[in-house]
C-alpha cells in the first residue's frame, strides 16, 4: 500500500474531540491522529487494511450502546418517542448524548408498512455519538452504491427479508444531517424493562440493515 | 486474526468486560496504530506501557484530574514521542502533515471525503 497518492478521511467533521466545533472539521487530537496515521501508512509502517480491521473490532464500543438506550426509551415511553420523532437531536440530548452530530440527527420510525435504511453515498456520514464507529461495510463503495440501486437485495444479504408489501425507504446522510432508525419493538417483549429492551437493539437495526433481536435471539 | 495484546500491562485503560472502550473514533484509531506498530516489531508492549505511564504520571504532576476522560490524549502524546524517538517519523514531518490536513479540510465541502492532494 505504498503507492497511495491520496488519502480519504471517512470521518470528515465527525471525529473532533470538541463537540460543536463546526468550523474546525479537523482539529485537536483527531487532526494529530489523522496526520500520524497518514504518515505511517505512506511510509509502509502500518497497513491501512490491518488498521481498519482492528478498528472494526471496536466499532460498537464508541459511545457504548447510546443509541440502544434511546431506542429502548422510545419503546417504553410514548411521550419520549413523540419528542424523538419530532426533534431527534433534542430528545437524544435529553439522555446526555450531545455534540454537533447529536443535534442534527433525524429519527426514522420503522412500522409494519415502512422499512427505513440509511446510507451515505458521498463519504460515510454516521451518527457516531449514538451508534459508535461506522462498520467497515458502511464505508465500502458497494454498500454505498448498491443500497440506492437495490435496497432489497442488500437487505437480503444482511439476512433481512422485507415483504413486498412493505415500502423500503433509503435515506442518504450528509455532514449536516444524520439518521437513526427506530426499529420496531419485537413481539413478546411487553413485560421487559427498558434496560432489558436495550439489549435487543443491535447496531444494524439502527442503520436499517437489521431488525431488533427477539427475546429468544438475545445473546 | 488479531493476537490480543495484554491490556493488563497498561495503566488503567478504560475498558469493559470485552475490551477497551472509546469515547470518539480518533481514540480507537490511536489505539489501533499502537497495536499494529507493536505487532510489526517497532517496540515491545512493555516499552509502550512504560511510555504511557510516564505521560499519565506527568499529567498527574501537572494537577490534571485522573478520571479517565483524557486517557487517550496521554496515549496520543506518548505515541507521538515514541515514533519520533524511534526515527519512524520526524517531528517536523508530523507538523507539516497536520497542516496539510487542515488545508485539505478547509477546501472540502461538508459531506465529501477530505482528500490530501500531493
Amino acid at each position: 500500500m505504498s503507492d497511495h497518492g491520496h488519502h480519504h478521511d471517512h470521518d470528515h467533521d465527525h471525529d473532533d474531540d470538541q463537540p460543536g466545533a463546526h468550523d474546525a472539521p479537523l482539529s485537536g487530537p483527531a487532526l494529530k491522529v489523522k496526520a500520524l496515521e497518514s504518515l505511517l501508512i505512506d511510509k509502509g509502517l502500518v497497513d491501512p487494511k490491518a488498521l481498519d480491521e482492528l478498528i472494526d473490532t471496536y466499532e460498537t464500543k464508541v459511545g457504548p450502546r447510546n443509541g440502544a438506550r434511546v431506542v429502548a426509551k422510545a419503546w417504553v415511553d410514548p411521550a419520549y418517542k413523540k419528542r424523538l420523532l419530532e426533534n431527534g437531536g433534542g430528545a437524544i440530548a435529553e439522555l446526555g448524548y450531545r455534540g454537533r452530530q447529536g443535534e442534527d440527527i433525524v429519527v426514522l420510525e420503522n412500522t409494519p408498512t415502512v422499512h427505513n435504511m440509511v446510507v451515505c453515498t458521498l463519504c460515510s456520514c454516521y451518527p457516531w455519538p449514538v451508534l459508535g464507529l461506522p462498520p467497515v461495510w458502511y464505508k465500502s463503495a458497494p454498500y454505498r452504491s448498491r443500497t440506492v440501486i437495490d435496497p432489497r437485495g442488500v437487505l437480503r444479504e444482511f439476512g433481512v427479508d422485507v415483504p413486498e408489501s412493505v415500502e423500503v425507504r433509503v435515506w442518504d446522510s450528509t455532514a449536516e444531517l444524520r439518521y437513526l432508525v427506530l426499529p420496531e419493538r419485537p413481539a413478546g417483549t411487553e413485560h421487559m424493562t427498558e434496560e432489558q429492551l436495550a439489549e435487543l437493539v443491535t447496531r444494524d437495526s439502527m442503520i436499517g440493515t437489521g431488525q431488533a433481536l427477539t427475546p429468544a435471539g438475545r445473546r | 486474526m488479531t493476537r490480543p495484546v495484554d491490556l493488563d500491562a497498561l495503566p488503567a485503560i478504560p475498558r469493559d468486560e470485552e475490551g477497551p472502550v472509546f469515547r470518539a473514533p480518533w481514540e480507537a484509531q490511536a489505539f489501533a496504530m499502537v497495536v499494529r506498530l507493536h505487532e510489526a516489531g517497532h517496540f515491545a508492549w512493555k516499552e509502550w506501557a512504560e511510555r504511557l505511564s510516564v505521560e499519565i504520571a506527568a499529567a498527574r504532576d501537572r494537577g490534571e484530574q485522573d478520571d479517565g476522560t483524557r486517557y487517550y490524549h496521554y496515549w496520543l502524546a506518548a505515541l507521538e514521542k515514541l515514533v519520533t524517538e524511534k526515527g519512524l517519523i520526524a517531528g517536523a514531518e508530523l507538523e507539516r502533515r497536520a497542516e496539510a490536513w487542515v488545508e485539505a479540510a478547509k477546501r472540502t465541502p461538508h459531506g465529501q471525503p477530505i482528500v490530501l492532494e500531493r
